[in-house]
């Protein structure tokens, strides 16, 4: 079991939904990146999520496809984003997941990779563009290595996809809210919940909703049907807006504490 | 026959994309296997080819060039003679049929040249159906004729700012727009890239070229070529051009985009120079760093400015069925111009690199009873700016 399954083992017995934070390492640099993991830690994130960026993001909106140009001016890869983890570890046990696209990992080699992720602390990984058909090396790998391999599930996914889904993923699964990329929205699906139930009909893991969420309205309403809910650009804005500001990473902490605290305990 | 149920050319290709959009694909090709199999679409198909695109299309036996180049037989296949000026026609009316008996109501393309997306907003205005083209800030600008006529076709074209502002970023933004209008919209890829079904979808609807280069040098020659000459930027001509012959004993040469020189790293020479890696959807050789950061391309040629290049073609790199070289902007330039002068043709910038390579490189090492094959993909006349510009 690593972090991961602890902390929704945890969150279960105290009847709670995680709350997991994303931010892109190295945006804007890889020192701050370090101070933000323990300020979102402190803020109430029982989860993070690390971006570790590519050049092409497919899967992401306008907000973290600048957050990744930011980083990428840095040359922020694998290696130097498993060492920060390595160091953030003599501080915290909070469990942390990359975020990242395949080419990536495919180029680092993926033994390689599952090897130098959980070495460094790293308790799995989320690829937004490797479904589980084409998944099968890196799922036998990262379960010799008890390394959590976050598949994610939409709302076109059929019946069957979503057993598929299911079946090849260990930690959680990444609930897709909408159609589309990530971003900030005002408004999200009406039908969240029934997708989540019909997910919830084929699977015993749990489950997180990710993609459009930015206020703790949302959040609350989310958290009523899910285990979790992620929020990622939401937390970038707050950081692009304070680039060069010496507050940035105790204004990030508060706003992620109007997001993650407070809300109600569930069944 | 490639590729396998998985979509893969013994292990390239394959889908990888975002789960929202793994529905839209297994419907894509289940209904493209469908369209396959039915007389009613072939003959749809093949009746809009004809009548509107201007199929079939002329082996011109180019005997200027074979003269001069010391007697081997140079044939053209002259794929700039197609409506809207190149090949891409033969993909973009096939697929907005596919649209259309799947009941999408919307068109996306992604383009570089401009090529693709005005044979997209062609076949898009003739169904009816609203079109945007995406396509990036810096072709926008070498390409505004292209801009101009997918305006007047009534398509919406829009500027992409993202990234190396070219086909890359206009393909990432145009993956966007389809997971999120994925229910409506049908996206049109230029080439024989992205997940599966897509590199053999276009591939199938590009073989009329090979198909009808090979009744036609019968007819000549009694004989298949001995060498298949076609550039290579994605790869939809030059696979469009060779599969009919894969199983035959014809050379292929795919001509890469070789920039400012392969040493200079400033190319499109995926196949030359990348290694395998993971770009819009599918697993082939890719430019990319040391890192795996996908990297700029450059050519002379906004349709070859691309660093991957589709699934099979790696295929048949790895497997030796077809070689690859590259040409620079500067040889491309001289093939141009020799075409021009020579046999009166103005041909675009990315064919110009096979005609190079073909009269320059090839011919002149050949005995004289050899024949070559050139696919001459497009017409140059959205290249004339660019051309003046340079003199």
């Amino acid at each position: 079991m690593n972090r991961l399954d602890r902390k929704f083992n945890e969150l279960k017995q105290k009847r709670k939904k995680a709350f997991v934070a994303f931010i892109m390492a190295g945006d804007p640099s890889l020192g701050t990146t370090k101070k933000l993991i323990l300020e979102l830690e402190k803020s109430g994130a029982d989860i993070i999520e690390l971006g570790v960026p590519f050049s092409d993001p497919l899967a992401d909106g306008p907000t973290i496809q600048r957050s990744s140009e930011r980083a990428l001016k840095h040359k922020v890869n694998i290696d130097s984003v498993s060492n920060l983890v390595r160091n953030v570890r003599s501080e915290t046990d909070v469990p942390i997941v990359f975020l990242t696209y395949y080419n990536l990992i495919y180029h680092y080699g993926l033994d390689k990779f599952v090897k130098k992720a959980t070495s460094s602390g790293v308790d799995g990984v989320i690829i937004p563009d490797l479904p589980p058909e084409e998944s099968k090396d890196l799922q036998r790998i990262a379960r010799k290595n008890k390394f959590s391999l976050i598949h994610l599930a939409a709302p076109t996914s059929s019946r069957e996809r979503l057993r598929k889904i299911s079946d090849a993923s260990t930690g959680f699964i990444y609930y897709v809210s909408l159609t589309g990329t990530t971003g900030a929205r005002n408004k999200l699906p009406k039908e969240i919940s029934g997708s989540l139930r019909r997910l919830k009909r084929v699977t015993k893991k749990p489950v997180c909703v990710g993609f459009g969420i930015s206020t703790p309205n949302q959040v609350r309403s989310i958290s009523k049907s899910a285990d979790g809910v992620i929020v990622g650009s939401a937390i970038i804005k707050v950081i692009e807006r304070n680039i060069g500001k010496k507050d940035l990473v105790k204004k990030v902490g508060r706003f992620v504490q109007c997001l993650a605290l407070d809300r109600p305990v569930q069944g | 026959m490639l590729p396998d149920k998985y979509g893969k050319f013994d292990g390239f290709g394959g889908k990888f994309v975002p789960e929202t959009l793994m529905v839209a694909l297994q419907e894509l090709e289940r209904e493209y296997k469908k369209a396959l199999k039915s007389t009613k679409f072939k003959q749809e198909l093949g009746e809009l080819l004809e009548v509107y695109a201007g199929r079939p299309t002329p082996l011109y036996f180019a005997r200027n060039l074979s003269k001069q180049t010391g007697g081997c037989r140079i044939y053209l296949k002259r794929e700039d003679l197609l409506h809207t000026g190149a090949h891409k026609i033969n993909n973009t009316l096939g697929q907005v049929l596919l649209a259309v008996k799947m009941g999408k109501s919307r068109i996306i393309a992604e383009t570089g040249a401009g090529q693709h997306g005005v044979a997209t907003a062609t076949a898009a205005a003739m169904f009816g159906l609203p079109c945007d083209v995406y396509m990036g800030i810096e072709d926008i600008g070498r390409q505004a004729l292209n801009v101009f006529k997918m305006k007047l076709l009534g398509a919406r074209v829009i500027p992409v700012y993202s990234g190396s502002k070219t086909l890359k970023d206009a393909t990432n933004e145009a993956i966007r727009d389809w997971v999120t209008n994925v229910r409506t919209t049908h996206y049109i890829i230029g080439s024989v890239v992205g997940p599966h079904p897509y590199p053999a979808m276009v591939r199938d609807f590009q073989t009329v070229i090979g198909k009808e280069t090979k009744k036609q040098i019968l007819k000549y020659e009694g004989r298949l070529p001995d060498y298949m000459v076609a550039c290579v930027g994605g790869g939809s001509n030059s696979i469009g051009f060779f599969h009919e012959f894969f199983k035959s004993k014809v050379k292929f040469i795919g001509v890469e985009a070789g920039g400012l020189g392969l040493a200079s790293g400033k190319h499109g020479a995926a196949l030359c120079k990348g290694k395998p890696g993971i770009l819009h959807g599918s697993k082939s050789y890719l430019l990319q760093d040391k890192n795996g950061q996908v990297t700029v391309a450059h050519s002379i040629s906004a349709g070859l400015d691309y660093p991957g290049v589709g699934p099979e073609h790696s295929y048949y790199k790895e497997t030796g069925r077809a070689q690859y070289v590259a040409v620079t902007d500067k040889e491309s330039l001289e093939g141009f111009k020799m075409l021009s002068e020579i046999e009166g043709i103005i041909p675009a910038l990315e064919p110009s690199h096979a005609i190079y390579y073909a009269v320059k490189k090839l011919a002149p090492k050949l005995k004289k009873n050899k024949i070559i094959a050139i696919c001459l993909s497009g017409r140059g006349d959205k290249d004339i700016d660019i051309i003046k510009g340079l003199s």
